[in-house]
């Protein structure tokens, strides 16, 4: 009796809710930790990346717009996808060389969850009425940069991925994400899970390609808020930053703790996305 | 319908001088929108059931201003427009007719000929439809003529240049003169709700229409992205409610544009009978200006009726 | 045209459009939920829950006595030490499934609220259903998360709470209780009120399907008695909202024994109407300041005080409003004014209505009818109502509105705060920097502006004065159930 043929994974870009090839008709091997080779990743352009800013600017307004409440359940309702499918991740990560992908998976939803939890509990931690020496309400209120360019790190692909993504946009900013370069693949399964809940098309852009090869294309670009380069290599950190200054990009580079620890996730990954803007008004009969 | 009316009717008269505008608009009252949003999401959860469904239902027919107006419209177009506006459903004699056709000014003759002998009233846009920003004189003349051609019913636009632009007075003067050329016609205002930017402006259009004598305030032309929605059918209906409480006159208020399903139909009906009372459930005092929401009332008809949903190939499409 | 005007004569009637009761399965009996199951009350006592639209029975459920209390009590004790130390993202999650067990049973819910307390079914579904699950969700998400709630500090969970909640919003209340004490760490025992107690044993079945551990939460049924036997039982905390008269007697009995003690309790708001407020919502927040929940609402404005010059048009404007109210069966979906919760509620209102007529003030009531069977008010206007008229001074828990005039906002302010209750305001005016100037001034836990009975699990809620102290919602709801004064982290 021979072997069931399984059908096997196809490995494509996430923009605006789809998932389309690279524009460039490119892919790159992934393999195993162990050399096995496992699917064939788009290998996305500098023109991927453009469609991936314009739908993640696309997505903004309206991501913004929602409750903080409503943003809070849609999150949480994507842990519930993360939690079904975790068998997919944990093979993945194993794959990957994770050392305890249980554990892995674990942590990267709870991680998910507690950032989720943040979305209408942050304005009132960093928020604040502030009492100025006249007869002015004056308030402080933390509102999302807009869009936001992520390089995941390249190891830890999953809980690095999340630990980046959730603060990002759980404030209602939107995401393009350069996924790991050897291990895309948890990140594409993200994907997936986010392309079949109530988060809206656009507000998560995930590319899988060359780190080296992207990096400037995002750190450069004119429509992007600020960018997280925690995943971003040593030896491209000045050249990214150099090309950031030119719209006066936010640049954020996530804790340097081991990610499971707890300090590695925190309140202050959520504001540094993030903008303040103080109001007054005249307090009088 | 062009049957002719037992008595001339008397159309209303402005009760302001253009003098008079800027201070209609400056006391005009302030709108709060998440209150008056508030409102409507509440009205719009009232469940109509039954025989009171059944009702609503045919009460929209007979306030539907049966609409066509594309650059494409022919006599022939008209011809079938006609015919089904006065007998929707050919298989159900007892479906009312529609209160009115709403068309361009050429076609009005084939509609006054076609509508001779029946209830159904022929409306026709004019002056400029839908941006009102020809040569005034163009704009008056296209009022007298399509009123000389037998319109019952003439829907015209606010100058929007003018109100958004604070020239008050200019707009009001506009809409006595449309008033005055529209004769003995029923005059309704377009004000383009979508356009005004926010909802205290609509109270203050409503104000300005009603003040120059419209017989009937409207939502908007059907011609951009913002047509008629429940908060601005409130709103409107509030002015109306003050006027009338203010002068005694009764004005009546069309929504148009984007209302395709008979749902929708019936949250504005309640939303009128909460705000304005049983005595507006009336074609003389509110319209729907629509095309395939006739389909979609008959549809549901069809389901009171045989309890079982009905299909769009039972239906004709004109 | 006359055809036409003579068919819509009649007036519109809606036709009925009741929600099913088929979708609850009530149990004939209900015993007391202690350690995770449902026992028998050791009190032997049992009475009879109706539904006060028509006086129909519901199901029998128990009555806790001095002995139930304490077993729900130690149940709650010993579970306590699990509860807290596990991880608060592990309690998170058990909260986390309460929010979405509410959102997936929310009709099943929102009927049997509107069935078991008399008001409407549109209320239930579309106000208490969505804020009960809102607040489990939000508190869900601090349980942990403490640490950036009090920076710098280590909270700590008291231990147990015994917490006490009316009838005016069941299960909306139990939801406001247990959610902060459960993030907090600390375990519970809820004693719902007398004449509604069926939502919160449904709660309690849906806290067995969540798999919380036994004894966390702890749910005894009874009257004033349970109530009275939970004050004194060796608890950290008691939390109650109800009346003045009752929370005044629990700060008595609780006095020296370092219980710690918040308490919501009643309120005579004032809703101010200035002259420039955007009238036609103006309406609608005065008319929903007093007869949403028929009144039963400790933070109704029932109260209002009108500007003089738009008085004659506001009021005008209130009638015909109220003409438009339909008053009856709560759970049709159409209804906008349902039963009041009890016979001896409705005798209160009567009689205090009774007073304010006999004090000279004017009465208005719509023409409604009202149903034959069960417990109805119909919604009033008092005119001529001055301060020193008991109609405006006590609260009245009924859809009844006092109405009286002021001239500034200097005279506004006065006599919105000339009562010893605090609890909430309403303010209604087109100008900013007036909205400010009087909410700084209003001696009120709550203040609306252009609008009217907002909550939000994110904004506190509480009182001055003898509407009670201590804040439920947001970040100020935690601190009543934390410990802070701990060494710093």
């Amino acid at each position: 009796m021979s072997e069931r043929v399984p059908v096997r994974r196809t490995a494509k870009l996430f923009i605006a809710g789809t998932f389309p090839r690279s524009e460039s008709g490119r892919s790159y091997e992934v393999t195993s930790h162990d050399g096995r080779p496992l699917a064939h990743a788009a290998q996305a352009s500098r023109k991927d990346l453009r469609e991936a800013v314009v739908a993640a600017r696309a997505a903004q307004s309206g991501w913004a717009a929602m409750t903080a409440y409503n943003r809070g359940q849609i999150l949480y309702r994507v842990a519930e996808l993360m939690e079904g499918r975790r068998g997919q991740f944990e093979a993945e990560l194993a794959d990957a060389g994770a050392a305890d992908p249980v554990r892995g998976v674990s942590a990267a939803i709870d991680r998910w969850v507690w950032y989720a939890g943040w979305a209408d509990k942050i304005a009132q931690v960093a928020g604040s009425s502030n009492p100025v020496a006249g007869p002015y309400f004056n308030f402080t209120i933390p509102e999302p940069t807009g869009v936001v360019g992520i390089v995941a790190p390249p190891d830890q692909s999953l809980l690095g991925l999340v630990s980046r993504l959730a603060p990002a946009i759980v404030s209602g900013n939107t995401a393009v994400v350069i996924a790991s370069e050897p291990a895309p693949l948890p990140a594409v399964s993200l994907g997936e899970v986010l392309a079949t809940s109530d988060v809206p098309a656009g507000v998560v852009n995930i590319l899988t390609g060359r780190t080296a090869e992207l990096v400037p294309w995002l750190a450069g670009h004119m429509d992007v808020n600020a960018i997280d380069v925690t995943g971003v290599p040593e030896d491209l950190l000045t050249e990214a930053e150099t090309l950031a200054a030119e719209n006066v990009k936010r640049v954020h580079r996530g804790p340097k703790t081991d990610p499971f620890d707890a300090a590695a996730q925190g309140p202050a990954e959520i504001t540094a996305l993030m903008e303040f803007k103080t109001v007054w008004h005249p307090m009088g009969a | 319908m062009s049957q002719a009316a037992p008595l001339a009717r008397l159309a209303p008269a402005p009760v302001a001088m253009p003098g008079d505008a800027a201070r209609l608009v400056a006391r005009s009252p302030a709108v709060d929108a998440v209150g008056l949003e508030g409102r409507a999401a509440s009205l719009a959860t009232r469940s109509i059931k039954q025989a009171s469904k059944r009702r609503a239902l045919e009460l929209a027919i007979r306030c539907m201003d049966l609409t066509t107006l594309e650059g494409s419209d022919t006599p022939g177009k008209i011809v079938a427009l006609c015919a089904k506006a006065v007998r929707p459903d050919p298989l159900e004699p007892t479906i009312p007719s529609v209160a009115a056709v709403c068309l361009y000014p050429q076609l009005v003759p084939v509609a006054v000929e076609q509508l001779a002998n029946s209830s159904v009233a022929v409306a026709s846009v004019a002056g400029g439809f839908p941006s009102g920003l020809g040569p005034l004189e163009a704009r008056l003349a296209e009022i007298r003529a399509v009123a000389a051609s037998g319109a019952d019913e003439i829907d015209i636009v606010l100058n929007r240049s003018l109100f958004l632009g604070g020239r008050y007075a200019d707009a009001f003067a506009e809409l006595v003169a449309a008033r005055e050329a529209a004769g003995t016609a029923h005059l309704k205002v377009i004000l383009e709700t979508g356009e005004l930017g926010s909802y205290d402006r609509v109270r203050q259009a409503s104000v300005l229409a009603m003040a120059a004598g419209a017989d009937f305030i409207k939502t908007s032309t059907g011609k951009i992205g913002v047509n008629a929605t429940l908060p601005i059918a409130l709103c409107m209906m509030e002015a109306v409610r003050e006027f009338h409480a203010q002068t005694g006159r009764a004005v009546g208020v069309k929504v148009a544009g984007g209302i395709r399903k008979s749902k929708q139909a019936i949250q504005y009906l309640v939303v009128l009978h909460e705000t304005l009372g049983t005595h507006w459930l009336t074609p003389e005092r509110f319209r729907i200006g629509a095309s395939s929401l006739l389909n979609d009332i008959l549809m549901q008809l069809s389901k009171g009726a045989t309890g079982r949903y009905a299909g769009p190939d039972y239906f004709t499409d004109d | 045209m006359s055809d036409a005007i003579e068919r819509t004569s009649a007036p519109w009637d809606y036709a009925p459009a009741p929600e099913s009761r088929e979708l609850v399965k009530l149990q004939d009996r209900y015993g007391l939920f202690i350690g995770g199951a449902f026992v028998e009350p050791k009190s032997g006592r049992s009475y009879t829950t109706i539904d006060p639209s028509s006086e129909e029975p519901l199901a029998e459920v128990a009555e806790a006595g001095a002995q139930d209390v304490a077993r729900a009590v130690e149940a709650a004790r010993e579970a306590a030490d699990g509860w807290q130390a596990l991880p608060g993202a592990e309690r998170a999650k058990y909260l986390f499934r309460i929010a979405r067990q509410l959102q997936e049973r929310a009709r099943e819910f929102a009927v049997l609220e509107s069935m078991n307390g008399g008001k409407p079914i549109k209320e239930s579904r579309d106000i208490d259903l969505p804020l009960a699950a809102a607040h489990f969700f939000y508190y869900a998400g601090w349980a942990d998360k403490l640490a950036y709630a009090f920076p710098g500090r280590s909270p700590r969970p008291l231990g147990v709470a015994g917490q006490i909640i009316p009838w005016n919003f069941p299960l909306l209340m139990a939801s406001w209780k247990l959610a902060p004490a459960l993030a907090a760490g600390n375990t519970a025992v809820l004693k719902p009120a007398e004449t509604t107690p069926l939502t919160a044993l449904l709660l309690a079945q849906v806290i067995q399907e969540a798999e919380l551990p036994p004894g966390v939460v702890n749910i005894l049924t009874g009257a004033g008695s349970t109530g009275a036997a939970l004050v004194d039982a060796p608890v950290d905390k008691i939390a109650f909202t109800g009346s003045t008269e009752v929370g005044k007697a629990i700060r008595r009995a609780t006095a020296g024994t370092g219980k710690r003690l918040t308490l919501e309790l009643g309120g005579k708001a004032a809703n101010i109407v200035f002259e420039d407020a955007p009238l036609d919502q103006a309406v609608e927040g005065v008319v929903n300041g007093i007869f949403f929940n028929q009144g039963h609402v400790c933070c109704a404005g029932s109260r209002l005080l009108v500007q003089e010059p738009v008085f004659e048009v506001l009021l005008d404007k209130l009638k015909q409003r109220l003409q438009t109210l339909r008053l009856g069966d709560p759970l049709d979906k159409n209804t906008d004014i349902g039963a009041i919760n009890s016979r001896a509620q409705l005798e209160k209102i009567e009689a205090l209505v009774a007073t304010g007529q006999q004090e000279g003030a004017e009465l208005y009531q719509p023409d409604c009818a009202l149903p034959e069977r069960g417990f109805w008010f119909r919604p009033s206007l008092f005119t001529g109502v001055t301060q020193s008229h008991r109609i405006a001074r006590e609260e009245i828990f009924g859809p009844v509105l006092s109405i009286l005039t002021f001239r500034t906002p200097e005279e506004a302010v006065t006599k919105a705060n000339d009562t010893p209750y605090g609890l909430s305001a309403g303010i209604w005016t087109e100008k900013g920097s007036r909205i400010l100037w009087m909410a700084q001034r209003m001696r009120a836990g709550v203040v609306w502006a252009n609008t009217f009975n907002r909550f939000d699990p994110t904004s506190p809620f509480g009182g001055y004065q003898e509407s009670g102290f201590g804040r439920e919602g947001g970040l100020h709801g935690l601190a009543p159930y934390l410990a802070l004064d701990g060494p710093p982290a």
